[in-house]
């Protein structure tokens, strides 16, 4: 694009799209007409947690702890930790004293401490640091009144961050997500296999067993996420989708996405390792109950779930990988990715219900195990009558490294935080000078005219 | 006594002139005034001795009385053939001082008396020549009664122009009087710490002595006895002086202590060692203002042995001016002599008008930071760059050739005879309208004629006094209106007194409030009177203001800004400025002290710009240093800033006739899109900059929004700040890097490529622009262009101003949508005969106005908020 510029020299690599997904500076449907940028971190900013309807934090791997607001923009408080690397971060609310809920923030950071910070004032309630190991996911569970962090074990708290009780210690891999299911019971995952805990409360105690250990994925797993009420969804490094019963335990579906020209067939093992592992690792799940956004790699996988199938999917969404997903209420989605930009999708119908598209460029195959109630989905696949396209229909452009994570507020802007230190407030230029007339005018009649 | 002046009285228009009438005249309202040969229309008194308005100082001499000390100009050719030891005389035996310092009765020990000044005006019709007068004391340990009465006078052949603008005069003086009464107190309490120095160095002298007598005689010998007598008087002496010293530090603390006054007071550094840094001690003679090198060796005082008997009265050479007040403070009261001289010339007509352009520019805050400079800014810079100085201590005491005192009666008779003589043939042929006729011409000449204006040789000598900081620069190092130096010294804790003044004078002026009781006046001056009238001088009791905490900032010191001429003029005029206070920041008459004074107004831009290029801080530093307060009929700033709008208007028109895309490199600007001129060879990436910046809307006060040259890659955060950017274009892997971010964010910027003459920006198909750069334009001169361009821009502004401040097209009403207020909007631009990209220009604007209002003028240039539109650009090539 910017050939002219460079007159008669080569272009950069890097300057080069892929010819698909270039969608240009046209973009109508895109809102995001306004930006603002927040300074304040020093180092990659990882997490942004929403506190309540105006307020966020965000943390990175400079251990600050900020909080904004997110109609302003303006940085209200920061809470200073021992500037060690935020490892996780979450907002929980829970019954204070005097009945009313109450929102503070959990951290963990890697020098194996957690803390409990009030955000109205930026103190640093409760502490606690020598862990045995540095946690990586917390989960507050509400019909207990606790929270559980997970680490190289699972740790149970009440509120007043008092250890209630702990699993053994996992010397080999810690949990990296978990999910909540019906009857106490918590999914975590843990490298290659997934841990069912169950949480037995008595009125004096509490205490947490391992129910069961699910083994069927053949690769670490990096996502975990609740569905809906009956199912959990895991992903893992060599893009095996697993959808789980939440109550049994039993895999409801099973989808190996691979990226790949030619129809499975028995040489697909084989291939699969040729294939690079950074392409078709499941990076991100998210889902809003019906349908499952996976991102494999840089490309972008909708699941459907009551139809057992996918419907739509694009491979090269992004230059590089995509670190996290989104669903939008009225049938968007947005995915932001490595190389710094962050995509606006749009779930639309084939104009035509012409053939399915060519099910070459993933392959759906039986696993194949006999032991499995459930049989091979790829027929239903493509039987699917109206297979949707993604259409890209904006993008934000703005961070300088990668996108870590957005967070999004309805009605209110987009928050993406990034490696390059900084967080973009996108926000839709027509209803912010919409909101700044009204700003105008009140002051026009505090100042009882010009 | 000697003589008297007349009285300037309240007199009826009937009892002036001939009581004949002929009948046939048309009725004098509409009568031409006779012009007579060789008169200028304009001049009231053609029989003033003196060319134009002039400032006197003077004192009344315990040794040879009245004696004028310096005129400001000090140029001769102003006074003329007018007698100023005269009117001296004159003006100093108006007296207003009836308590003077000394032994009051019924107290053994001398007391100061914290005099208020007086002001006052008075009229010589024989000389033609009208002041206002304002009488100061200043404190000397050697003078009689320790006080030395002092007064300024601004003289004038319009006693109009006395009688109203007197609040700004009065204003205008008591700063420059509280200035030398500040230093004055702290030269005389030095001096008192000297003298008790001195005094009990001689007491213990004495006391040896006295006991060494005891022990040689063993009896009380008359020599013994007076010794003893001698001691005895040293020791009331040392009471008296300690008693002294008391009372002149514990002036009431209202200015200079305030720790948020301090902070810019010039001569900060010196405060830690102010007592080291005396003026002159009892004992020497020939010790002149200081140097830097001389506060060491002062520092350590070595008191010196006192006669029984001091020299008295007439053989002893009395201070100087400048030696009664830190030098400093000397200066700084020169600086706001030269301001208020440079304010008021001029006829007076001329005065008025600007002073309503002012005060009604003041009122257009809301748009005019768009695309008018900002008046406040000026001064602030200038402020700031004087802080700066004085924080650095690069301040050097300025010698000014002719400001200092005469050392004698004797040279300066000489001296002011043989001006006399030499003037006396130049004298008639220059009018006093002479300032004010150049002042016009010279917004509209051309920049060669302006190098021949006034206003530009003296920004210029200004620009050269900051260059060169040498104390060896025989040029007046100040530039010549660093008033608001002085003004901030002030502080608002004057302006309590001020205010009580005016109102008094108002009350007194405006006998039965009716407004125009200086018509009334006026009349007079034809009226030989011989009796004294010192108008004025009961009227102005002065009312020491409570020390009050200060509210810097604070609504209520704006309110007390507002222009007088206004307030006494036009009362319809007043409310509605009443109305408009709170947007005031600063008075547009009186020139107070800016209520906010940032200490890092230079935002970190302006540094990083001041770092990068040297020749911009010069232009910068210039623009600021050369803030023109004086009125301005057009109403824009300093010469200088309009010689540089119109270099770079010059450079626009160039512009326009050699791209033949210039129209949507400027809607790129207009409508709020970055510009980024891309090129390899640095002059010719800021002619480009300069030529297109008299196109960006809020430029900011220091043009902080450009970036003239940037040689790294930018960041979005850049975007934010800077809304035209050159840029380097560099073959290397960082010239790679750069063209990345180009390219990443080209959907927010325009590009202009100078090597490749092309331009990447979205289309413009509007008809605006074209009015405002069409390459075959008749217009030749820079100068021209760059009024045509401020006028079609100010249009612009004002149509944005209609279109942000019109409720019916943001506001819902009943039944409505978002979508009928959308089109009520897009029928409403169209109606005013905007396009849809002329549309997104009004936008922008009104976005701009939005935040500019909300935010309020305090944050300057908000840039945290960066929109931008999703739209195609194309490439155009010549």
């Amino acid at each position: 694009m910017l050939r002219w510029i460079l007159g008669a020299r080569e272009a950069q690599g890097n300057v080069e799209k892929s010819p698909v997904l270039f969608i240009g500076e046209e973009q109508p449907k895109n809102a995001f007409t306004e930006l603002q940028v927040l300074k304040g971190h020093f180092d990659i900013v990882r997490f942004l947690v929403q506190i309540d309807d105006f307020r966020f934090a965000s943390a990175g791997d400079d251990g600050l702890i900020l909080v904004w607001n997110v109609d302003t923009g303006e940085r209200l408080l920061e809470l200073r930790s021992r500037s060690q690397q935020i490892t996780a971060m979450m907002a929980y609310t829970f019954i204070r004293g005097g009945g009313d809920p109450h929102t503070s923030l959990i951290t963990a950071s890697s020098d194996r401490s957690l803390s409990l910070w009030d955000p109205d004032t930026g103190n640093r309630v409760h502490t606690v640091s020598d862990l045995q190991s540095s946690v990586k996911c917390l989960l507050a569970l509400e019909y207990l009144d606790v929270w559980l962090s997970g680490g190289n074990e699972l740790c149970v708290w009440n509120k007043d961050f008092q250890l209630q009780c702990k699993t053994e210690h996992y010397s080999d891999a810690g949990i990296t997500a978990m999910v909540e299911l019906p009857k106490s019971c918590i999914a975590a995952a843990k490298d290659r296999e997934i841990v069912i805990f169950k949480i037995i409360s008595t009125d004096l105690d509490m205490t947490v067993v391992t129910v069961r250990y699910l083994a069927d994925h053949q690769d670490s797993i990096h996502a975990l996420i609740r569905v809906n009420e009956e199912l959990f969804a895991s992903g893992s490094h060599v893009g095996e989708l697993i959808l789980w019963d939440s109550a049994d335990w039993t895999i409801r579906a099973y989808e190996h996405i691979l990226w790949e020209e030619r129809p499975a067939d028995g040489q697909a093992e084989i291939r699969m390792s040729m294939q690079k592992q950074s392409e078709m690792s499941i990076q991100h799940l998210t889902s809003d109950g019906e349908l499952v956004v996976v991102a494999v790699g840089s490309g972008l996988y909708v699941y459907h779930v009551m139809r057992r199938s996918v419907v739509a999917y694009r491979k090269h969404a992004h230059d590089s990988d995509i670190l996290q997903t989104m669903l939008l209420d009225d049938g968007q989605l947005m995915s932001c990715s490595e190389d710094g930009s962050v995509r606006i999708w749009e779930l639309q119908d084939l104009p035509l219900p012409a053939e399915p598209a060519s099910s070459g460029f993933f392959g759906i195959w039986s696993f194949g195990r006999s032991s499995k109630p459930t049989g091979p989905p790829a027929k239903k696949v493509l039987d699917v009558p109206n297979l949707r396209t993604l259409e890209l229909i904006g993008d934000l452009i703005g961070h300088s490294g990668a996108v870590q994570m957005f967070l999004n507020f309805p009605f209110k802007g987009l928050l993406t935080c990034s490696t390059d230190h900084l967080i973009i407030l996108w926000r839709d230029g027509e209803r912010q000078s919409q909101l700044r007339s009204l700003a105008l005018f009140q002051k026009l009649d505090e100042n009882q005219g010009l | 006594m000697i003589g008297s002046p007349d009285v300037v009285a309240f007199t009826k228009e009937e009892e002036f002139g001939e009581a004949y009438t002929d009948p046939c005249l048309l009725p004098e309202e509409f009568s031409v005034p006779l012009l007579t040969a060789n008169t200028n229309p304009w001049t009231k008194t053609s029989y003033a001795k003196f060319s134009k308005d002039f400032i006197l100082i003077s004192e009344f001499s315990e040794q040879v009385g009245p004696q004028p000390l310096l005129t400001i100009p000090d140029d001769p050719k102003v006074c003329g053939t007018f007698d100023l030891n005269y009117f001296s005389l004159r003006i100093m035996s108006v007296d207003y001082q009836a308590s003077f310092v000394g032994h009051p009765p019924g107290s053994s020990y001398p007391k100061l008396n914290f005099v208020e000044d007086s002001k006052v005006v008075l009229g010589d019709s024989k000389e033609g020549a009208f002041a206002y007068v304002h009488h100061l004391t200043l404190y000397d340990l050697e003078a009689r009664g320790f006080v030395r009465p002092f007064c300024m006078a601004y003289i004038s052949a319009d006693e109009r122009k006395i009688m109203q603008q007197f609040q700004e005069l009065s204003s205008g003086f008591s700063k420059a009087s509280e200035c030398l009464k500040t230093g004055n107190r702290k030269a005389f309490a030095n001096e008192l710490e000297k003298k008790l120095k001195d005094l009990e160095y001689t007491r213990s002298v004495l006391h040896k002595e006295t006991e060494l007598q005891k022990m040689n005689n063993g009896c009380y010998s008359s020599q013994a006895i007076e010794k003893a007598n001698e001691l005895a008087n040293v020791e009331k002496s040392i009471y008296e002086h300690k008693d002294l010293l008391r009372q002149i530090t514990s002036y009431p603390n209202r200015k200079g202590r305030n720790p948020d006054k301090v902070q810019c007071e010039p001569d900060k550094p010196c405060n830690t060692n102010m007592f080291d840094n005396t003026l002159t001690s009892n004992h020497s003679e020939t010790e002149e203002s200081l140097d830097g090198d001389d506060r060491n060796q002062q520092s350590s005082y070595v008191p010196q042995l006192i006669k029984a008997k001091s020299a008295k009265c007439f053989d002893k050479r009395l201070k100087t001016l400048e030696e009664l007040c830190e030098t400093n403070f000397f200066h700084q009261t020169m600086d706001q002599l030269h301001l208020i001289e440079k304010s008021f010339r001029g006829d007076l007509c001329y005065i008025y008008t600007s002073q309503i352009d002012r005060a009604l520019l003041s009122k257009q805050k809301i748009t005019s930071f768009l695309f008018e400079e900002d008046k406040d800014w000026e001064e602030e810079a200038t402020l700031k760059h004087l802080c700066d100085a004085a924080k650095t201590d690069i301040f050097p005491p300025p010698t000014l050739n002719i400001s200092g005192e005469p050392a004698s009666l004797e040279t300066y008779k000489t001296c002011v005879e043989a001006i006399h003589i030499k003037t006396e043939a130049e004298s008639s042929g220059t009018g006093p309208q002479e300032s004010s006729t150049s002042d016009l011409t010279q917004e509209t000449s051309e920049e060669a004629a302006d190098l021949e204006t006034k206003g530009s040789f003296s920004s210029d000598k200004s620009i050269e006094a900051i260059g060169n900081m040498s104390p060896a620069n025989p040029q007046p190092l100040y530039p010549d209106d660093i008033s608001s130096t002085s003004a901030f010294y002030e502080g608002p804790s004057v302006q309590p007194h001020v205010d009580n003044t005016r109102l008094k004078t108002l009350s007194m002026l405006g006998h039965d409030s009716d407004v125009n009781s200086m018509d009334v006046f006026e009349t007079g001056n034809l009226v030989q009177l011989d009796t004294a009238c010192c108008m004025g001088q009961e009227g102005f009791i002065y009312e020491e203001p409570m020390p009050e905490p200060l509210q810097e900032g604070s609504s209520d010191m704006v309110v007390k800004q507002e222009p007088q001429s206004l307030l006494q003029r036009d009362p319809s005029l007043q409310v509605d400025y009443a109305l408009g206070e709170p947007l005031l920041t600063e008075s547009p008459v009186t020139g107070l002290s800016p209520p906010e004074i940032n200490a890092n107004s230079l935002s970190e831009d302006m540094a990083r710009v001041n770092v990068e290029d040297t020749s911009d801080t010069t232009s910068y530093m210039s623009t600021s240093t050369s803030s023109d307060r004086a009125p301005s009929p057009f109403g824009f700033g300093s010469p200088i800033t309009v010689k540089q709008k119109k270099k770079a208007g010059h450079s626009a028109l160039r512009f326009i006739r050699q791209y033949p895309f210039a129209q949507q490199a400027i809607f790129c600007l207009l409508s709020g899109r970055t510009l980024v001129i891309l090129g390899a060879d640095e002059g010719t990436v800021r002619k480009l900059v300069n030529a297109l910046s008299i196109f960006v809307p809020n430029l900011g006060k220091y043009g902080e929004i450009v970036q003239p040259w940037l040689s790294t890659s930018f960041q979005l955060t850049d975007l934010l700040r800077w809304k035209l950017i050159g840029l380097q274009r560099v073959a290397s892997p960082t010239g790679s890097n750069m063209l990345y971010s180009l390219n990443r964010y080209s959907r927010y910027i325009g590009i202009l490529d100078c090597d490749n003459k092309t331009l990447r920006c979205p289309q413009y198909k509007g008809t605006l622009i074209n009015h405002m750069a069409d390459h075959r334009t008749q217009i030749k001169r820079g100068s021209t262009y760059f009024l045509h361009i401020q006028s079609m821009l100010t249009h612009l502004a004002a149509k944005a101003f209609l279109y942000t401040f019109c409720h019916h097209l943001h506001l819902p009403m009943e039944g409505d949508d978002e979508a009928s207020l959308a089109s009520r909007r897009t029928n409403f631009l169209l109606h005013l005969g905007y396009s849809e990209e002329e549309s997104k220009i009004v936008h922008f604007l009104s976005e701009l106005i939005k935040q500019n209002y909300i935010q309020g003028p305090s944050k300057g240039v908000s840039q945290s908020i960066f929109s931008f539109k999703y739209t195609t650009s194309y490439l155009y090539k010549i």
